[in-house]
């Protein structure tokens, strides 16, 4: 009788020693705030950065002279897992008279795309990079198929060496 | 004539009676479904019904080059992604006979064991949280940022790296990478005891865990149960022990077993992965040699006609891959043993007789990833 009542009240202590283990953490960190690690969202919109490397969407990044790099050879078309680029050629006949390929659009669906960076890791003349945008909600899904080629653009013809 | 039935099936003999568990039960994880026959509050027997999130990943590997499927595979287990990418790499360069880079190699085993502790922490986190201790989610997140952090100033993205391609790497890895994984241990070592003194001792966990949902060894065998869950029952089953791959034949590491088999042992076993894989990164982090980050590798990769496999340990347990080609570009049958489709399919062994409180007991303890199992 006695051994089952000292038991059962040194279980007790050992549960409240137990508790109050765990109680003691969650008391340290209330009552130092220098530990807080969340973040005031679009509060710090301004002083929000990214990570340099960060994948936020697919650019084409153009010069002051809107020039680009992208010959519309396609590669990144047939690399792409999930049929999220889309590119329409013309030919365009150059100075000396023969018919050459210029992009007229590179549609970009950023509602397909998984961000699996093959694209930008298989241009060829390193046309497309990564963005750092990540604010992609929009009203309407159209909105998310992008040009990525700026309206007037041209190609750099540096890049074609 | 419906009553009949209403009558048959929800209250048969014996009072017992069936009520689901899911598909949008918060403590699956996911879209997972228990039909549990219950007698009183006593699990007689439950049924998995599987299948809300299957995307069919097998059948569209079949129609996309080798390469592309890297990125499918981060969508089975999304918390061991960089550890599905390496399997399928690992596969292919076996095929192709290449022999990767050291470089590559220590890069990638240090990415395997930050993945592990990532993935343990967020189980610890979410285990906690299904017996009641809301603060574990919130401890574990906040040093589960830590490591997601190195991940985005590496690779760009978070949880779904794609990373890890046939051959290499995507690109080289930060300039920081070393010295903020050095940082990262320093910090974790200090807060992991706290994760002990929060929940290990908890006497209310203590009661929840301890002998419940005993798995046997020979049971976990029967049924494939691997990773961390089947250790937790004294079967050795660490693949990166068997069948070392990558760098693991570099390092000095013990394999985490317990021989209770019970929830508290199969918790027991995370928790010191977690310590033995910061013994790991700690062992190369340091020694990562200077190279190439990818091998040399055709555009267009073509795998010769025949069968490969390769296996590797994920944070959850033995993942297989099986190519079968037939010299295309893309794979003419690919299939993936997923390690929690065996896991899952234990439950019905290991919870018939308990309680229905304690079905989230073990169901959390065997660490369950629901698109992993459907695929």
């Amino acid at each position: 009788m006695n051994s089952s009542i000292s038991k059962y009240f040194s279980e007790m202590f050992k549960a409240i020693a137990s508790l109050w283990a765990g109680m003691r953490i969650t008391g340290k960190y209330f009552v130092s705030p220098g530990e807080i690690v969340t973040q005031q969202y679009p509060e710090n919109r301004a002083t929000l950065k990214m990570e340099e490397r960060f994948k936020g969407e697919i650019i084409m990044p153009h010069d002051e002279n809107n020039l680009h790099a992208c010959t519309g050879c396609g590669i990144c078309e047939m690399n792409c897992p999930n049929g999220s680029i889309e590119i329409i050629t013309n030919r365009v006949p150059n100075a000396e008279g023969k018919p050459e390929r210029v992009i007229d659009k590179h549609i970009y669906h950023l509602s397909m795309c998984t961000f699996c960076g093959l694209c930008v890791k298989t241009c060829p003349s390193d046309a497309l990079a990564f963005g750092q945008e990540f604010e992609h909600a929009v009203f309407d899904r159209s909105h998310l198929t992008k040009v990525l080629n700026q309206p007037g653009s041209l190609l750099r013809k540096e890049a074609k060496k | 004539m419906s009553e009949e039935i209403i009558k048959d099936v929800i209250i048969g003999e014996n009072e017992e009676y069936i009520i689901n568990m899911g598909p949008q039960h918060p403590s699956t994880h996911g879209v997972l479904r228990f039909e549990v026959c219950l007698q009183g509050e006593t699990v007689k027997y439950l049924i998995p019904h599987i299948g809300y999130i299957h995307r069919g990943i097998e059948k569209m590997c079949e129609a996309i080059t080798y390469p592309q499927i890297i990125h499918l595979t981060d969508r089975m287990d999304y918390l061991s992604a960089h550890i599905n990418n390496e399997a399928v790499c690992l596969c292919v360069e076996n095929a192709l006979q290449i022999e990767v880079p050291e470089r590559v190699k220590y890069i990638r085993t240090i990415l395997a064991e930050l993945n592990r502790i990532a993935s343990h922490q967020l189980w610890w986190s979410a285990f906690g949280m299904d017996l009641g201790a809301l603060t574990t989610f919130f401890y574990g997140l906040r040093d589960r940022e830590k490591i997601l952090d190195i991940f985005e100033e590496s690779f760009g993205s978070r949880l779904l790296h794609s990373f890890i391609m046939p051959g290499g790497l995507m690109h080289d890895v930060h300039p920081n990478f070393q010295k903020r994984i050095k940082e990262f241990i320093a910090y974790f070592r200090k807060k992991l005891p706290e994760y002990d003194q929060l929940l290990t001792g908890n006497i209310i966990f203590q009661n929840r865990s301890k002998g419940i949902g005993l798995m046997s060894r020979e049971t976990a065998i029967a049924y494939g149960v691997t990773g961390p869950s089947g250790r937790g029952s004294g079967w050795s089953c660490d693949i990166r022990k068997i069948a070392p791959y990558s760098a693991y034949d570099k390092v000095q590491f013990n394999e985490m077993l317990e021989t209770e088999g019970d929830t508290f042992a199969r918790y027991k076993v995370r928790m010191r992965e977690m310590w033995e894989s910061m013994n790991i990164l700690e062992q190369l982090v340091d020694n990562i040699p200077e190279g190439d980050y990818t091998a040399k590798m055709k555009p267009i990769i073509k795998l010769p006609v025949g069968e490969y496999f390769q296996r590797v340990e994920t944070a959850r347990g033995e993942l297989a891959v099986y190519i079968v080609s037939d010299g295309n570009k893309t794979p003419y049958r690919i299939k993936f043993r997923t390690p929690n489709f065996s896991n899952l399919f234990v439950m019905n062994k290991i919870t018939s007789g308990y309680k229905i409180a304690d079905l989230v007991a073990v169901s959390g303890s065997l660490d369950l990833v629901i698109p992993d199992i459907d695929r």
